[in-house]
């Protein structure tokens, strides 16, 4: 145990010396370090360059949790279904029935005529497609489940299992993507937007204080289109008046007329749109100016040149926004929403346009924000009490150990720089928890030698060689300490695996610190010791 | 340079010769009286649960010079309905403010509100008392802010109770590995009885309870298994050397060889985790609280429960040869 082959001392000092290197990007500022162009330059172009990675509760920022409302999409696709359905059956020669209907997750249509129902299970078998696996190739489940009553008239159409899936699989993609374009539209400096679980998006913005804007821009659907107003129809005070088909009431954000008939049927819809800007109106107010493509350029030119002197509204997210009089044709292709908008509001709305609605509807569920004042105390606080934590457990071991106290002492330095150094180089995550973690580990770090070293002494009363002491010593120690510390580490990964954000950063130290701790006092401290008996020979032991 | 003249204290002396075995009544009787008594604390108390597991929203503020307090809290209870709770937090000018799970039908039934579902009541509760003080405390910064739906509080209390079981589980499995089942059944016993005055610890002291108080019961499951791993470990060489003596001798042997070494490795992690409490801040405070009350509730553990539970778990004295 005592002695080191070449290979080992090397292998030994280039784990250090990798610590250190992972280590060293902490004390070098980060204007030395990175070049004009964001790359590391000089020296730090081979070596790590990446500093400790804080979490939100020590830089300050916000840690959103949003829902998705995978209801809402479920109905809708039950709509659309329904629709389909009825198309497919009214297709030449048309198979009559009565208007399917969605009841209790499933469309239901019922056949006018029970001879029909082979014919009319043939052609929603056509348009019961596979669903796409995840590598976007045809996989062997169906989209539909068609399911024939045994009274022969009444067919039940669910979406599969399988199809919801990947709907929801879809879904939640495409959320990400959009927020994505959403929050890089604001300039924000590195945010991070994730899936969490099957329907959530998590997304953090460090430096951010406000949250209430990341929740604005994630919130809101950004679904716009715009509908001709029909003046002639009185929606009532609440928005309850019996439309005629085919029109509808939608809420508006102005008090002096709270709701408005529309036509169902949009002109336009916001996946026309190609750019969309923050502007000013003739009388300076803040305005959203916006450009159709081709298609949705004639379609508008068409339906206001059809209407001039009547109003269209524009509607997003179910609300009228606004609701203008058409006074000419609007023939080129672009225009402007005022809306009682501010600067803010309005460039916010026109990057929303801009990266596209979402495909459903977010929920904040979990809002955690930390201002970066806080961060930067709870930083100088963790390093008082890792320094305090540090300097108190040493004048301890050196108390109780004297001579040997040194050297569980150095391996104890070498053992923070390591964990430091690892959590640089990993990029793990940093948190206030995680510094709790690091105070812990400095306190449980000489637990593997103190047991050597009680070890030694008992040994070595028991009429040993100083020599043999310590050999036996650590050798008889080593079970306990890996049985010891396997158990902390079945801790911390049963915390890692179940904790979320800041409480993972704590198992993630606490999971470094074990390993490090393990190799420095077991390893490190008898390559001191080693080293120590080689060269002074001692006659008794100094403890 | 003689170096023999080192060693400055001696905190223990060289060789104990204790007992343990025939305290372990007594033992028994102090720790099933902490059990119950945490286990009626809990039920009668409760725990002062954080908003992680309660779900509601929970500020925090900064103001210019010192607070005040009841004003504060006085703006806060008139802008949002239900359970307001205010109270100073590290210096005289934080303070901490929580709101409890707003009821959906409440916050739409106030004016400007309409349809919000229970996740949005709890965002516009938020809003309601930032702007309130924005109006009321000139100068206020809010420094942390969290809001937890009902539903994540909900999952947050299911993941952290299945943690603490899980990690129990693993380490019943382990042990059962390395050593014997009745090793198992004395440390998770052990273990169990630590989890449970931990608990009891929180219900009495009505310190908040949140999500890093889980990472402290895991922390303190783990370090309390360490402790009882180094005994045991010494239990099963003893066994092994001196194998004609009772039980409840070489117990006793085990304990007392791995006693100083217990000692100084609670001393050890207790001057960090002290030093964590006092100056770790407000945030770290409770954490560190509950670890010291663990680390000391561990190290108890594991001389006087884990250990003397092997007579009544009644361990093989021919066995325990596996691991050599």
């Amino acid at each position: 145990m005592l002695y080191f082959a070449r290979w080992k001392i090397a292998l030994i000092l280039g784990t250090i010396l990798i610590g250190v290197l992972f280590l060293l990007p902490n004390f070098v500022s980060e204007s030395t370090r990175y070049g004009p162009d964001g790359r590391p330059q000089g020296v730090w172009s081979v070596l790590p360059s990446d500093t400790l990675n804080l979490g939100l509760d020590l830089r300050g920022g916000s840690h959103i949790v949003f829902q998705v409302d995978m209801d809402e999409v479920r109905a809708d696709r039950l709509v659309r279904l329904a629709d389909d359905v009825r198309t497919t059956l009214r297709n030449q020669p048309a198979i009559l029935t009565a208007a399917p209907a969605v009841v209790e997750g499933r469309v239901v249509v019922r056949l006018s005529r029970p001879e029909d129902m082979e014919a009319a299970l043939r052609r929603l078998q056509a348009i019961n497609e596979p669903v796409s696996n995840t590598l976007g190739q045809p996989s062997l489940d169906r989209t539909l489940s068609i399911q024939a009553d045994p009274d022969g008239r009444t067919i039940r159409v669910a979406i599969t299992e399988a199809a919801l899936e990947d709907i929801q699989r879809r879904t939640v993609t495409q959320s990400v993507e959009v927020i994505r374009r959403r929050i890089d539209s604001t300039g924000t400096t590195e945010p991070t937007i994730v899936r969490q679980g099957d329907d959530r998006v998590l997304v953090q913005v460090p430096g951010e204080s406000d949250p209430e804007r990341i929740i604005t821009l994630v919130g809101t659907t950004a679904r716009m289109t715009f509908h001709m107003v029909e003046a002639n129809v009185d929606p009532g005070p609440d928005g309850q008046g019996r439309m005629p088909p085919g029109i509808m009431a939608l809420p508006t954000e102005y008090p002096e007329e709270p709701f408005l008939a529309v036509q169902r049927r949009a002109l336009v819809t916001g996946e026309q749109l190609v750019r969309a800007g923050q502007g000013f109106n003739e009388s300076g107010q803040p305005s959203v100016n916006f450009t159709f493509n081709t298609s949705g350029a004639r379609a508008f030119g068409d339906a206001t040149a059809a209407n001039v002197g009547r109003r269209f509204a524009i509607v997003l997210d179910d609300v009228i926004i606004s609701a203008p009089r058409i006074r000419s044709p609007i023939l080129g292709g672009s225009g402007m929403i005022d809306g009682g908008f501010t600067v803010q509001s309005a460039t916010d709305l026109a990057n929303m346009l801009n990266a596209g609605a979402l495909p459903a509807r977010l929920t904040p569920v979990e809002q955690r924000t930390v201002s970066a004042g806080l961060g930067q105390d709870s930083i100088e606080r963790g390093q008082t009490a890792i320094i305090i934590g540090f300097s108190l457990v040493i004048v301890f071991m050196l108390l109780a150990y004297g001579f040997f106290g040194v050297a569980s002492t150095i391996a104890l330095i070498i053992n923070i720089c390591l964990l430091m150094g690892g959590l640089s180089g990993l990029q793990a995550t940093l948190t206030l928890p995680g510094i709790a973690g690091i105070v812990l580990t400095i306190g449980m770090a000489v637990d593997a030698n103190v047991l050597i070293f009680e070890r030694i002494r008992e040994e070595y009363r028991s009429g040993r060689t100083i020599a043999n002491a310590i050999e036996n010593g650590y050798q008889h120690a080593l079970s306990a300490i890996l049985d010891a510390n396997v158990t902390t580490f079945i801790a911390a990964a049963v915390l890692y695996m179940m904790g979320a954000g800041p409480v993972r950063g704590f198992a993630v130290t606490l999971g470094i610190g074990i390993l490090t701790s393990v190799f420095t006092a077991f390893v490190v401290s008898r390559f001191l010791l080693a080293g120590w008996l080689r060269y002074a020979k001692p006659k008794t032991l100094p403890m | 340079m003689n170096l023999s003249s080192f060693a400055l204290v001696r905190f223990l002396p060289v060789e104990t010769d204790f007992g343990f075995i025939r305290m372990r009544v007594g033992a028994f009787i102090l720790s099933l009286v902490m059990v119950i008594g945490s286990v009626a604390a809990f039920f009668t108390m409760g725990l002062n649960l954080g908003i992680d597991f309660r779900g509601g929203t929970a500020i925090e503020i900064s103001t210019q010079g010192p607070a005040d307090i009841a004003l504060i809290r006085e703006v806060v209870t008139q802008a949002v309905p239900g359970d307001v709770q205010v109270q100073g937090f590290g210096n005289e000018n934080e303070v901490l403010i929580r709101v409890g799970e707003a009821d959906p039908e409440t916050i739409n039934a106030l004016e400007g509100f309409s349809g919000l579902d229970s996740a949005q009541a709890q965002q516009a509760v938020q809003q309601l008392v930032r702007s309130a003080l924005v109006e009321a405390v000139p100068g206020v910064s809010f420094e942390r802010m969290e809001v937890i739906s009902p539903q994540v509080s909900d999952e947050l209390r299911v993941a952290g109770a299945t943690a603490v079981l899980v990690s129990l589980f693993l380490m019943l499995i382990y042990i059962w590995l390395r050593f014997e089942w009745q090793y198992s059944v004395g440390a998770v016993l052990a273990l169990a009885h630590d989890v449970i005055i931990t608990i009891g610890f929180f219900s009495v002291t009505q310190l908040q309870f949140n999500l890093p108080t889980i990472a402290a019961i895991l922390t303190i499951v783990g370090y309390s298994m360490n402790d009882t791993v180094v005994v045991y470990d010494r239990i099963r060489e003893m066994f092994r050397k001196y194998k004609s003596l009772p039980t409840p001798q070489v117990l006793d042997m085990a304990i007392n060889a791995t006693l100083s070494r217990t000692i100084l490795t609670s001393g050890t992690t207790l001057v960090a985790l002290v030093a964590m409490a006092a100056m770790g801040g407000p945030a770290l405070e409770g954490f560190a609280l509950a670890l010291i009350w663990g680390v000391v509730i561990g190290t108890y553990s594991s001389i006087f429960v884990a250990a003397p539970l092997l007579t009544v778990t009644g361990v093989r004295r021919d066995s325990g040869d596996r691991e050599s």
